[in-house]
């Protein structure tokens, strides 16, 4: 493992850690922006330059930044005052530290039969990426491009401002 | 260490994180967010899988990862706006205030 390696998931683990944490709702959606870039230099350590490109450009360029509008628009962006966990926090707590136990050991136990890969780095272009995206998952390709429309119209719809019902 | 055991171990402690921020924080905004780190150390696995698998050209972990990364956009765009929705109807964004489903 390299050293680049580790700076990074430090990094980024930092920044998860710190959007899970911190009390103020902005300081949250920073710091999820900083955990984004952490996972896009991950995917660029592993050799999937589209993949981190594309994660840079979605996550980042649009997802931080629809929940920094959210943030705004519901006026979250003030420190609250009481607590800002909820009543079963503790549940929350022991139910994920088990999920991480269960993760990692499942990861440890299987270390023997983890397969080391190819020393060389696989040489994918974005060309490769492009003619495998309409030829051979091309109905996957429409399918998603349907769910993309279909979820721009309901998010409008839902988020839509409604008309004041007559009393 | 291996190199994909590492990967692994660091999807599996950004997974547990965003579970214990969508299981413990009261603003939906938060656990929104907990649910997009879940997703994002999802998607660290496909590409680690991808990567040190047998067959990287077949590019199967990469394609499942780029579409993953579409249906995580357009599940943030509706969340959100079912947040901003819920905001105009209940004046709170506290997951602990919301305890009816009829308004």
């Amino acid at each position: 493992m390299s050293f680049a390696f580790y700076l990074i998931a430090a990094l980024t683990l930092a920044g998860g850690l710190a959007a899970v944490l911190l009390k103020n709702t902005v300081h949250c959606a920073l710091s999820l922006t900083l955990a984004f870039a952490g996972q896009a230099l991950l995917f660029l350590e592993l050799d999937a330059q589209f993949a981190g490109f594309a994660q840079i450009l979605v996550y980042i360029g649009a997802v931080a930044i629809l929940v920094v509008f959210a943030i705004l628009l519901t006026k979250g962006s003030e420190t609250p005052k009481g607590s800002v966990y909820s009543r079963h926090s503790l549940a929350g707590l022991v139910i994920a530290a088990a999920v991480f136990a269960m993760l990692g050991w499942a990861v440890i136990q299987s270390l023997p039969a983890v397969p080391r890969g190819p020393a060389s780095t696989p040489s994918v272009t974005v060309l490769d990426i492009g003619n495998a995206l309409i030829s051979r998952y091309v109905l996957p390709l429409e399918i998603v491009a349907l769910l993309l429309t279909a979820a721009l119209i309901g998010a409008v719809i839902i988020a839509m401002h409604e008309k004041e019902r007559a009393k | 260490m291996n190199p994909l055991a590492g990967f692994l171990l660091v999807a599996a402690l950004l997974f547990s994180i965003g579970l214990a921020g969508a299981l413990t924080r009261r603003n939906a905004i938060l656990v929104l967010i907990g649910i997009e780190l879940m997703l994002n150390a999802a998607n660290l696995n496909l590409i680690a899988f991808w990567r040190y698998g047998p067959h990287p050209e077949a590019l199967t972990g990469m394609m499942f990862a780029i579409f993953s990364i579409a249906v995580a956009a357009a599940e943030a765009a509706v969340g959100l706006g079912l947040v901003i929705h819920l905001h105009r109807h209940a004046h709170t964004t506290d997951l602990d205030a919301m305890n009816r489903m009829r308004g």
